[in-house]
């Protein structure tokens, strides 16, 4: 019998500040791991263990935690690229009007990952792609690593010599999966500003996965590269101008530690409108919420959608210089390292709306609920998807759900009350 | 004396037709009506006629009248035709030589610091050096020269101090006792404005008018102002016309058409021979080095490096600073400024005048700096950018460095803010003055930047919006008066100058037309 009327329990395995002050700010109480527990912060390492044959155990009713046990299906590079292929391929195949492709065969509305290949298991197709643009860069990353370790850029075939011969030997020697590589086709226009590169971080949490129901963090950022931006050959060497990941820029000499080379997506936002135009702004945003959405449905199928489950991702966006927003990676455990005050502002407040979010009231939590949090506790989040409120609305969603088909798109501003506010393209 | 009001439009009307003679409109002009010769609608009959109709057909008169606005914007009316040149500058002596003893004293600041760190002010670059500054064009940000021994040439602190030991010495006490009892820190009897008079002035700002920064938020429908809004200002633009375009302003710029509505009302268009003189000014910066360029490096350094929304401009602000210091058109603007610009010589060319290197005077780097950087929210084009920046220094922002009784200047805009904030808020301004926090040791640093660097992007955009549209700086008092106004609760509580600052640290997340609206129209007088 337990006690309901009590505080909440919590446990985390990651020690940071805006993680630990939100728990004491709701009068929670620090357990340890093998006590009773109601809600536990997790790393990934932790999440695989609790679910794991040898040494799971089932969760209680009023056991919450941070990850999806299979959130690798969107997380791992490879994985998330062979989602969205599958997916594509499916609409593909029931005629659905979204994998709808163009005179190059190339998707109208789901072209939004750079092409990737596996490595070494791709090569050969990787081979015949190279060779049809062979001046084009490409960027090889380690499935398994994060913080832009590992990550390095070619444009020449003996560049990854390696992994031809690997692909030659026996595929069952295979390598272990912490070796395994994606090659993606490097994004070499990226929209400047300044002069200077960046990537769009933005916060989607979501709360289940079928019906799916996903909520975006109004405040996003962009990560500046310190050094200026150069296409030229001679620099790829040069992660500083490369890579936005704050943990390489923060190593570079030009990085500053009162704003860390970040800008609210605000400031974006206006400084596109005021350069671009509404209208193209509009439908630029329009398409990154278009983007993870159709990600989260491509991986929907195959996710463990456990109830005591939610999971806040870090979407990691590239814009290039025709504004076309392009998905490079989704992170399970984005970080919550402050590296600057606004950044720690802004990081507690996302982890204090998180909790509002996935724990309702800040009360022992029954996974049974339906989580429908009321609109009133959302905070800085705004609902990206709802799947079940989508389908309440009437017939085919998915027909009239294309970007930049509606007219009168306005953009993310809510104009009427209750409703999702970003799905201007329903 | 009173000058016949025909007799000085004919003196205005002759001198903006002298200076329009000599700009590239006229012979654009003498070519289109050549050109239009050989059009069939020209009768040899009618022919001034024709033409006339011509010009105004293809769009040639409309920019004529943009023209001719601008310099009636810029350019203060003649006082007198016998009024000497002083006096156009600044009709009081005693501004004008306060004005001139900083000059000196900033001079001799610059002077004092090439001696100690045997630097001339200027120097011919060697070539090696112009080829790699070429080179690094467009990345100066990442340079880091050893700029520790470069002090900046003065702090806000100081001009303040300058300003606040002016005094008319033709003034006795006595005389007004209105002044008299003045409690701020400026002590000249300017005239300024009271309320009323400003809600005249700025009655687009009332409360039953549409404005973009409060009308234009998420919670009012769009079809209740903004759609309308949008499309006149769509309009003004396909007319091309600048007064049209002040006038719309006044309500606010949508972010889409903002860029392009500055554009028209500063007669910015970007012409070739604009992007000629730019690139002239690029070359003068690679060949010839100047002291003023360490100084410049050090306070973008300062500032905007370390500003969450200007970083990102960084490389841009050194191209463009260091080519406005070279530039001597600006040296017009000093007809109608109170300021006179230092001159140096490259080194060993003393007295030659084509070696001459003016200085831009009383430049508070920090400020310019600050006032470059929104612009880049708006324009990536370099020699446009500049342009802009430069129109807006010499409609604007050269009347917050300099000493003068302009209604715009700085003394001006002090007084009125003191002013506004004692006649309206007594109780705060008495508390404030008892605990050693005169309001205007806050607030001086935000008006002498324009609020650059204090409000978020989106709202100084507003602000400027409106110093635009009314031609005036006069409201950036009125924003500090309404910011006290706003935080008044909590400055009341406050016992020190340290407090009092820190209530007013952050404004970055005020709404300045809301606050505007309701210090003008909505507090009880």
């Amino acid at each position: 019998f337990r006690i309901m009327a009590g505080k909440v329990k919590w446990v985390t395995d990651i020690e940071k500040s805006v993680l630990i002050n939100n728990f004491e700010k709701r009068g929670w109480i620090q357990v340890a791991e093998n006590e009773d527990w109601n809600f536990y912060w997790m790393s990934v390492q932790t999440i695989r263990n609790v679910f794991s044959v040898e040494t799971g155990y089932r969760l209680s009713d009023d056991q919450i935690v941070n990850h999806f046990p299979n959130h690798y299906e969107l997380t791992r590079k490879d994985l998330m690229v062979k989602n969205i292929k599958r997916y594509r391929k499916e609409l593909e195949k029931e005629g659905s009007p979204l994998a709808e492709k163009d005179e190059n065969g190339k998707y109208i509305y789901l072209d939004f990952v750079p092409v990737t290949f596996m490595l070494p298991a791709d090569y050969n197709l990787f081979v015949e792609e190279f060779r049809k643009n062979p001046s084009s860069t490409w960027i090889m990353k380690p499935c398994g690593k994060a913080q832009g370790k590992g990550i390095f850029l070619i444009n020449k075939l003996s560049q990854i010599k390696k992994w031809s011969r690997d692909s030659k030997t026996s595929s069952f020697v295979s390598q272990s999966s912490k070796e395994a590589y994606v090659i993606s086709l490097y994004i070499n226009n990226p929209l400047l500003i300044g002069g200077k590169k960046f990537d769009l971080r933005l916060y989607v949490l979501v709360s289940t996965y079928r019906p799916l129901r996903c909520y975006m963090y109004k405040l996003g950022f962009c990560r500046f590269c310190t050094v200026k931006y150069t296409p030229s050959t001679s620099e790829l060497d040069n992660m500083f101008v490369h890579l936005t990941n704050v943990a390489i820029q923060k190593h570079g000499d030009d990085y500053n530690h009162i704003h860390g080379g970040k800008w609210t997506v605000s400031n974006l936002r206006l400084y596109l409108e005021s350069t671009r135009g509404k209208e193209v702004t509009n439908k630029l945003f329009d398409e990154i919420h278009w983007i993870i959405v159709q990600s989260l449905k491509a991986v929907a199928p195959v996710m463990n959608n456990d109830k005591h489950c939610f999971e806040c991702y870090g979407y990691d966006i590239i814009i290039d210089d025709k504004l076309k927003p392009w998905l490079i990676e989704v992170n399970a455990s984005p970080s919550l390292t402050s590296s600057t005050a606004n950044d720690r502002i802004l990081k507690y407040n996302l982890i204090n709306d998180t909790l509002n979010i996935a724990v309702p009231n800040g009360e022992i939590p029954d996974c049974k609920w339906n989580k429908s949090p009321p609109k009133e506790v959302l905070g800085n989040y705004e609902v990206l998807y709802d799947e079940e409120m989508a389908q309440s609305d009437g017939a085919d969603r998915d027909l009239r759900s294309r970007p930049g088909q509606s007219p009168g798109v306005k953009g993310s501003r809510a104009r009427e009350s209750g409703k999702p506010v970003l799905t201007t393209w329903k | 004396a009173m000058l016949d009001p025909d007799r000085g439009l004919s003196l205005t009307i002759a001198r903006v037709v002298q200076r329009l003679q000599a700009s590239s409109l006229h012979s654009q002009l003498e070519r289109q009506a050549r050109v239009s010769l050989h059009k069939p609608e020209i009768k040899l009959e009618s022919l001034k006629e024709d033409i006339k109709d011509f010009l105004k057909t293809s769009g040639w008169e409309k920019k004529l009248q943009n023209a001719v606005y601008s310099e009636l914007s810029v350019f203060p009316s003649p006082c007198h035709p016998a009024a000497p040149p002083e006096h156009i500058k600044e009709p009081l002596a005693y501004m004008r030589k306060a004005q001139g003893s900083w000059e000196k004293r900033i001079l001799k600041s610059l002077n004092s610091m090439c001696t100690e760190l045997n630097i001339p002010l200027a120097q011919k670059r060697p070539v090696n050096e112009q080829k790699e500054l070429l080179n690094k064009w467009n990345e100066m940000g990442t340079d880091e020269p050893d700029l520790s021994l470069f002090r900046p040439v003065y702090a806000p602190k100081d001009f303040l101090e300058v300003l606040m030991n002016l005094r008319n010495p033709n003034y006795e006490n006595g005389d007004q006792p209105s002044f008299r009892n003045h409690l701020g820190l400026i002590q000249v009897p300017l005239k300024v404005k009271d309320i009323p008079e400003l809600k005249e002035d700025f009655s687009e700002l009332g409360l039953n008018i549409g404005q973009l920064g409060i009308d234009d938020s998420a919670q009012v429908p769009p079809e209740f102002f903004e759609n309308e809004h949008v499309h006149v200002g769509q309009k003004v633009l396909a007319e091309q016309d600048s007064a049209a375009a002040q006038q719309y302003v006044r309500q606010g710029c949508p972010t889409a058409l903002r860029a392009d509505l500055w554009a028209l009302i500063l007669n910015i268009s970007n012409q070739p021979e604009d992007i000629l003189y730019y690139e002239q000014l690029k070359s003068n910066v690679i060949q010839h080095d100047l002291l003023v360029d360490s100084l410049i490096y050090k306070d973008v350094k300062l500032t905007a490096s370390n500003d969450d929304y200007y970083f990102v401009f960084e490389d841009y602000l050194y191209q463009v600073l260091l080519c406005f210091s070279r530039d001597t058109s600006v040296l017009e603007h000093f007809a109608y400024s109170s300021a006179t610009p230092p001159k140096s010589y490259i080194r060993g060319k003393l007295g030659m005048e084509e070696y001459a290197v003016f200085y831009p005077p009383n430049v508070k780097y920090n400020s310019f700096i600050l006032s470059v950087a929104p612009l880049c929210f708006l324009y990536h084009e370099p020699s446009k950018l500049y342009q802009i920046f430069r129109e807006m220094y010499v409609r604007f922002f050269f009347r917050l460095h300099s000493i003068s009784s302009h209604p715009s200047g700085i003394v001006s805009l002090c007084l009125l803010f003191e002013t506004l904030l004692q006649t309206h808020l007594p109780q705060l301004f008495y508390h404030l003055r008892e605990i050693g926090a005169q309001p205007l040791r806050i607030s001086f640093k935000w008006m002498v930047r324009a609020f650059s660097g204090y409000l978020a992007t989106d709202q100084l955009l507003l602000l400027w919006d409106r110093i635009l549209g009314y031609n005036s700086l006069e409201i950036l008092a009125v924003l500090a008066a309404a910011v006290f106004a706003f935080r008044a609760v909590n400055l009341m509580e406050v016992t020190s100058l340290a407090a009092a600052e820190a209530v007013l640290a952050d404004l970055s997340t005020l709404k300045v037309m809301p606050l505007l609206q309701i210090f003008l129209f909505a507090t009880v007088t």
